[in-house]
């Protein structure tokens, strides 16, 4: 591929409009940065004093931000949520997954649940949100505690979907020739079959990562008024506080951000062969 | 066949329990909602009965009528525009371009960002770096144009979601198709028309569906420019069930919406595959 391409010709008018039409993704987020290193003495009523550059790259903004926000415990308790809906999702989700597919053809009850549990993913939260929150404070969950279990739920229709179509392509052979010597049912799973789903566990761990990582309703009507914040939680809720100090503001919208965004540039290949198994499969 | 036993055992000893748990978070609250929309519950204290009366009202209420208005204005103007930008953006990407793995990796980024900070950094841009430039008023402000603001919001996002879709559709077309269709003389328009669009048919049908559910069920980016504000001509379906019905003491209410919301995006998702399927199968 990489010998073709240097005899291939360049097709120069389509880049340079590429180029220049990122201009659109680069903006709001150059604008971002400019004005959170700001004071809110320069900022001034024209374009040009709006965006251009700061008289000095002070990080005072963010010092203060990240006081006002409770910036670490914000990113703590986000991380927190995040890599434990995660994990649990991958266990319980692959089980479910397989459970599913390797009895659908078989025994009603497996169908019956994989299209139960599939057809959620036409329910919206917004019908869920409201008894969620009695139900959650009823059963005293009404905390992160919480959340992670509704995400482990919210996830389960389109990862079983996932998992149970990866799993029709892994023939049922390999897991009867443990069965041949011995080995129960339980340890054939996570022996054989769990390990050969890595391209599946990376695809739901980016889809359940990032869906998680962004999302504010769920915290946001299960956790209320409990002080507990995640980091775009914390956006909302300190949004009054800071006020028309719009530099203040802006440095923890970039502090808000940073964390997706070094993630991104670590690990893009995955993230966006993840985005599009789950997509089009 | 005592092994046969064991496995079946443990199948049943991994479905049961986690078929519990999405019945306790999923079905529980959905069939709590449905008996709710028929009480007159404000969120706290007694309640009673009203039967269908919660229905009723709410095809005489103008901000329920509003909202669905906004929210299906939104929707289809989004949905629409994002796919047909997407669709030019995935051929242009797929073209042989210079840095084609920089560019795809770049345009991405909007899709991995959280919709309320983005929202807030756009509100800015429609509230000073627009007006500052135009010398109009904020978009924001104006009650005839606050919702496309908000189009082209959910919009910057999307587009690098069904763009990256439709770039692995265009991936999936053999490349002696189009040596194929250049030898009969096809050209352009009418070799994406009649060649390229019917082979990546079905991405556009996930596109469509998906694209059209996100934006129905849009939220984060009215918390983050609008409120639903201004004069309440930006409140979506699910931001005035979570703002009437968690505090605005329409428990009930809301509930009787939230149901009517799930049945409308049901049969919009169905019919959405069944009409996207069919014209698949006549090409």
């Amino acid at each position: 591929m990489e010998n073709l391409t240097v005899k291939e010709k360049f097709n120069w008018p389509v880049t340079i409009l590429l180029l220049l039409g990122l201009f659109t993704v680069l903006f709001p987020l150059y604008m971002t940065v400019i004005i959170a290193f700001k004071q809110p003495s320069e900022m001034t009523n024209d374009v040009i004093g709006l965006l251009s550059f700061p008289k000095a790259w002070s990080f005072d903004n963010f010092r203060e931000a990240m006081r006002v926000t409770d910036f670490w415990r914000s990113l703590f308790n986000s991380f927190l949520i995040t890599a434990v809906t995660m994990i649990v999702s991958i266990a319980i989700h692959s089980l479910m997954g397989y459970a599913v597919a390797r009895n659908m053809n078989t025994s009603k009850f497996y169908r019956f649940s994989y299209f139960y549990v599939v057809s959620g993913m036409f329910v919206p939260f917004a019908i869920l949100m409201m008894p969620l929150v009695k139900q959650t404070a009823q059963l005293h969950i009404d905390n992160m505690f919480g959340v992670i279990v509704l995400y482990v739920v919210f996830y389960m229709p389109m990862n079983v979907l996932l998992y149970a179509g990866y799993l029709k392509n892994i023939p049922v052979a390999l897991e009867e020739a443990a069965h041949v010597d011995g080995a129960s049912t339980w340890t054939t799973y996570w022996k054989i079959i769990f390990p050969l789903m890595w391209p599946m566990h990376a695809t739901v761990a980016v889809l359940t990562a990032l869906g998680t990582w962004n999302d504010v309703m769920t915290p946001l009507v299960i956790m209320s008024g409990s002080g507990v914040n995640t980091l775009p939680l914390a956006q909302l809720n300190f949004q009054t506080q800071f006020g028309t100090n719009y530099n203040l503001a802006f440095a923890s919208y970039l502090l808000a951000l940073l964390p997706m965004l070094i993630f991104y540039l670590v690990a893009q290949k995955q993230i966006i062969n993840g985005v599009i198994n789950g997509a089009v499969k | 066949m005592k092994s046969q036993n064991e496995r079946k055992r443990t199948f049943l000893m991994i479905a049961v329990p986690i078929l519990l748990l999405f019945f306790m978070f999923n079905t529980l609250p959905l069939l709590r909602g449905v008996m709710y929309s028929f009480t007159n519950f404000r969120g706290y204290g007694k309640f009673d009965w009203v039967g269908w009366r919660n229905y009723i009202d709410l095809f005489t209420d103008s901000r329920v009528g509003n909202s669905y208005w906004f929210t299906f204005k939104l929707a289809l103007v989004a949905t629409i525009l994002i796919n047909i930008l997407s669709l030019i953006m995935a051929l242009a990407l797929n073209a042989k371009i210079r840095f084609k793995s920089f560019l795809r990796g770049m345009y991405f980024i909007p899709n991995i960002l959280g919709a309320l900070v983005v929202g807030y950094i756009f509100s800015y841009i429609f509230t000073y770096i627009l007006p500052a430039i135009t010398h109009a008023a904020s978009m924001l402000a104006d009650k005839n144009w606050a919702w496309v603001a908000i189009v082209i919001v959910c919009a910057w996002q999307s587009i690098a979601m069904n763009t990256l879709i439709y770039i692995s559709g265009l991936q999936t077309v053999p490349e002696d198709v189009y040596e194929a269709a250049s030898l009969d003389g096809a050209t352009g328009w009418n070799k994406f028309r009649y060649i390229t669009f019917p082979l990546i048919m079905p991405f556009f049908t996930i596109n469509m569906v998906l694209c059209m559910k996100n934006n129905l069920m849009v939220f984060d980016q009215i918390m983050a420019l609008t409120k639903g504000g201004p004069a309440q001509s930006t409140e979506s379906i699910s931001f005035l069930i979570y703002n009437n019905g968690m505090s605005g003491g329409q428990f009930g209410f809301q509930s009787a919406n939230a149901v009517v919301f799930f049945i409308v995006i049901v049969i919009i998702s169905v019919l959405q595959l069944r009409f996207l399927n069919k014209k698949e199968e006549q090409l």
